[in-house]
């Protein structure tokens, strides 16, 4: 069986997730690794987040805002982009790809656009094959013991105390 | 944490059914903790599906509710509504997306079967960890804003500020009127467009209800739904409308000539001038590029000849605030620029017309006084209407604008009219003539004699092959309907250039957070069932703006605009969203942060206890600052750190497992 990678999705609802609503009401086929969890802006997207989605197993993460000018609040999108070079060299550091995350813009009449871009990203992860982290605990490919707990704090740290949540990290 | 879910899997007819697996997500739901009952059903959205939740939440007591069904910008209001009426908290409902996001976009089944399972886990996990929010109220301002003055503009106007409610109504040219006021006919009635237009201009100016600031542009836009502040600036005119009495004297007396935009440069108008006789309001306004008082100080021709003494050259520009509770943006088209397509020689020879060239020419009080006639003073023996100019062309604008082949049309029987001796060609790709009474135009037109030639125009020039092409223009087409390449030599050409969206169009959106599409057409909330909303709330849309569009279209889009104001406004009060952010005090270490990270301004430092507050009035939910709190001492409510860590486990339930 060939390798479906799983991909998390977290969409800002004013641009990106209304073009994957779009994408839908123009019947667009696109691959369906994409699981999409919609947020208000992209600005609201903690970095922690995507290290969870990393560390609940997630073969990629696909982040979408507005174009830059085009935030619905403003400039939320720029503080994304800010945060984004970071949370990269510290995906990094940990062994994981950074070409498993991505950020795109795509607006709500980009329907298309939204599509193709579910599609390449999906083979690109497809060709770096299944994330390599265990489930108990995060454990990047040639990441030592030590480099790997802060990950484990950061995501301790921002999750309230919960049973599942514990027993991942 | 012990929940009480219920879960509802929308069919949706076959849209979901026929590609997921409806009873297997059902058994996949049942098995989720929490959940204590999980059904399907046939439209969940319908009024037996609503049901189905209420009696649930009655009957087993329900703490919280999942619909698996379309996007939630389609029916999350539907259900929130739903539950509500079964008291339980609106927030305490959570919908996953299987149609847009997955059944409408997959083919495998398997696969589409999998993708509703983590995209429904996602919504079980995030909904065992909602809480009940309670929406605040806010007064709605009964004041409306319209931007653009065009017949949309002046038709909302007119029926918002009859209802006795106060509009502002801004234009960014000197008079309202827009694009109709152009207009000599109107298709397929032939009723004279000014004639029709001009009373309801009119109406506008003397309306104890209306505002007019024409002349002016908004520059800022802030606020939302029920109130708004916006931002005005009124260019100065250099006249003081106050005083200002209309009699045109000035006009007269002045001077300096250029060529008049209102005629498109086929006539020349004074450096003081009104764009045309009839306009509203009538107030004259000097152009600085044209008066030689702005060159060399000298002249005020206009000045001394003024009674009221309303002229005042120190005259600037003047910024108004305005306050209120809806917006209508309703600001027009474009005509495509004939100018990019050289082969049709728009702009290099004089006889080629571009279609609101050729409106005013035809019209009564236009440069020729409504005969129609070439630069020579001749009368045209035959003329050519090119369709489709910049439209249904991938290297233009791909859609069609609607309005052309009409107009077109009506060119044609106008030419009959005027130049009765004329053989008029009309080359098409499709003749589409969909409205109340347009094909019987078009078989009128039939039996005029028009002809008609199937096929787009791939050049005209003026390079004749023999006698017969001589001093003429040469059309060159392919017949599609004869198979055949042909050179049609004539004497005029008319474009009937295609509508495009203003170039500024998405840059003035913006103002007040409405988007436009990749062709720059405002997009509405649903092109179906809310063509005059659009995703923010209290702003609306009406006419061209939204897609090209006929009179008859436009009036009715702006009609149906100021009803959805006039239901705002007679509410007198709305819910605003509740999910906004909040500070735990005591985690809060004081860094300020997210002081700079607010875009609205919302959060402000309380220099005594040494931590920042959210002003929740102000705060829209966008999260911003709650990514950047370093002390996690913000939350989102609605979009806790919690919650989305839960639904990020579920959406990956199955790598979990």
């Amino acid at each position: 069986m060939t390798f479906e990678p799983k991909i998390v999705g977290f969409l800002c609802n004013w641009c990106t997730y209304t073009g994957a609503d779009l994408a839908g009401t123009a019947r667009i086929k696109y691959a369906p690794n994409v699981r999409i969890i919609r947020i208000m802006c992209s600005g609201r997207v903690d970095p922690a987040f995507i290290v969870k989605a990393f560390a609940e197993g997630a073969d990629g993460v696909l982040m979408g805002g507005c174009h830059p000018g085009d935030c619905h609040y403003i400039n939320g999108n720029f503080k994304t982009f800010r945060r984004m070079p970071l949370l990269k060299r510290y995906l990094q550091q940990y062994g994981i790809d950074e070409k498993r995350f991505r950020l795109e813009w795509v607006s709500a009449s980009e329907g298309d656009r939204f599509a193709a871009i579910v599609n390449e990203f999906t083979e690109t992860v497809r060709a770096l094959g299944p994330m390599q982290i265990g489930h108990e605990g995060v454990v990047a490919p040639q990441a030592t013991e030590g480099t790997a707990k802060p990950v484990q704090d950061h995501v301790k740290h921002h999750a309230e105390p919960r049973k599942s949540v514990q027993a991942t990290v | 944490m012990s929940n009480k879910i219920g879960v509802y899997v929308c069919h949706c007819g076959t849209n979901i059914a026929g590609t997921v697996n409806i009873p297997e997500l059902v058994e996949f739901a049942k098995a989720q903790g929490d959940v204590v009952v999980a059904r399907e059903y046939k439209f969940m959205c319908s009024d037996p599906g609503q049901a189905l939740i209420q009696e649930d939440i009655q009957k087993l007591g329900l703490d919280r509710v999942v619909v698996s069904a379309c996007s939630p910008l389609m029916h999350e209001p539907t259900f929130r509504g739903a539950c509500e009426k079964a008291d339980l908290n609106r927030y305490l409902f959570q919908m996953a997306n299987i149609r847009e996001h997955c059944s409408w976009v997959h083919v495998d089944k398997g696969a589409a079967t999998e993708k509703a399972k983590a995209q429904l886990a996602g919504a079980i996990g995030k909904a065992r960890y909602l809480a009940p929010l309670i929406p605040k109220k806010v007064k709605v301002n009964p004041a409306t804003l319209i931007v653009g003055g065009g017949i949309a503009g002046i038709q909302a106007a007119i029926d918002i500020a009859d209802s006795g409610r106060k509009v502002y109504l801004v234009e960014r040219e000197a008079t309202i009127g827009g694009k109709m006021a152009e207009f000599d006919k109107t298709f397929p009635t032939l009723d004279c467009a000014a004639c029709i237009l001009t009373p309801k201009m009119v109406q506008v100016g003397q309306h104890p209800n209306i505002e007019l600031l024409t002349y002016a542009d908004v520059e800022e836009g802030k606020g939302f739904v029920g109130n708004f502040e916006v931002k005005v600036r009124k260019k100065t005119r250099y006249i003081d409308e106050e005083k200002c009495t209309g009699c045109g004297i000035c006009q007269e007396k002045c001077p300096y000539k250029t060529a008049s935009e209102f005629e498109h440069g086929m006539m020349k108008r004074k450096a003081i001038f009104m764009p045309f006789p009839q306009a509203v309001p009538k107030v004259p306004r000097i152009d600085p590029n044209t008066c030689v008082y702005f060159k060399t100080g000298k002249c005020k021709a206009c000045v001394k000849v003024c009674e009221p003494q309303a002229i005042d050259f120190e005259r600037k520009d003047e910024i108004v605030d305005i306050k209120v509770g809806a917006i209508i943006m309703a600001t027009g088209y474009k005509l495509f620029d004939a100018g990019k397509i050289a082969p049709y020689g728009y702009g290099k020879y004089p006889e080629v017309y571009n279609s609101l060239e050729f409106e005013r020419m035809v019209s009564a009080s236009g440069p020729t006084g409504g005969d129609i006639k070439m630069k020579s003073g001749e009368k045209p023996k035959s003329v050519a209407i090119v369709h489709c100019v910049g439209s249904r062309d991938r290297r233009h604008n791909e859609h069609c604008s609607r309005v052309c082949c009409m107009y077109a049309l009506k060119f044609a029987h106008l030419i009959k009219e005027r130049c009765h001796e004329a053989t008029v060609y009309n080359f098409y790709i499709d003749m589409r003539c969909f409205g109340k009474g347009y094909e019987q135009f078009y078989q009128r037109l039939l039996d005029e004699e028009v002809r008609f030639v199937r096929g787009r125009v791939a050049s005209v020039s003026d390079f004749a092959l023999d006698e017969s092409e001589k001093g003429k223009l040469v059309l060159r087409v392919e017949d599609t309907m004869v198979g055949e390449t042909r050179r049609i030599p004539v004497d005029m050409v008319v474009l009937a250039n295609g509508l495009e969206a203003n170039a500024d169009a998405a840059k003035v959106g913006r103002l007040f957070n409405i988007s436009a599409g990749k062709d720059g057409f405002y997009i509405e909330k649903h092109p179906k069932l809310a063509p005059v909303s659009t995703a923010t709330e209290g702003v609306y849309i009406a006419g061209a703006c939204q897609s090209p569009k006929d009179i008859p279209d436009t009036v009715a889009q702006a009609s149906a605009a100021a009803a959805q104001v006039l239901s705002l406004m007679s509410r007198g009060e709305i819910e605003v969203e509740a999910a906004t952010a909040n500070i735990h005090e005591e985690l809060c270490s004081g860094c300020r942060v997210c002081n700079t990270m607010c875009p609205y301004s919302a959060i402000s430092f309380d220099d005594d206890k040494h931590v920042s507050r959210v002003n929740d009035a102000l705060c829209k939910g966008c999260g911003t600052c709650v990514a950047a709190c370093p002390s996690s001492a913000i939350f989102a409510q609605h979009f806790t750190d919690q919650q989305i860590f839960s639904e990020i486990e579920g959406v990956l339930h199955d790598v979990r497992a």
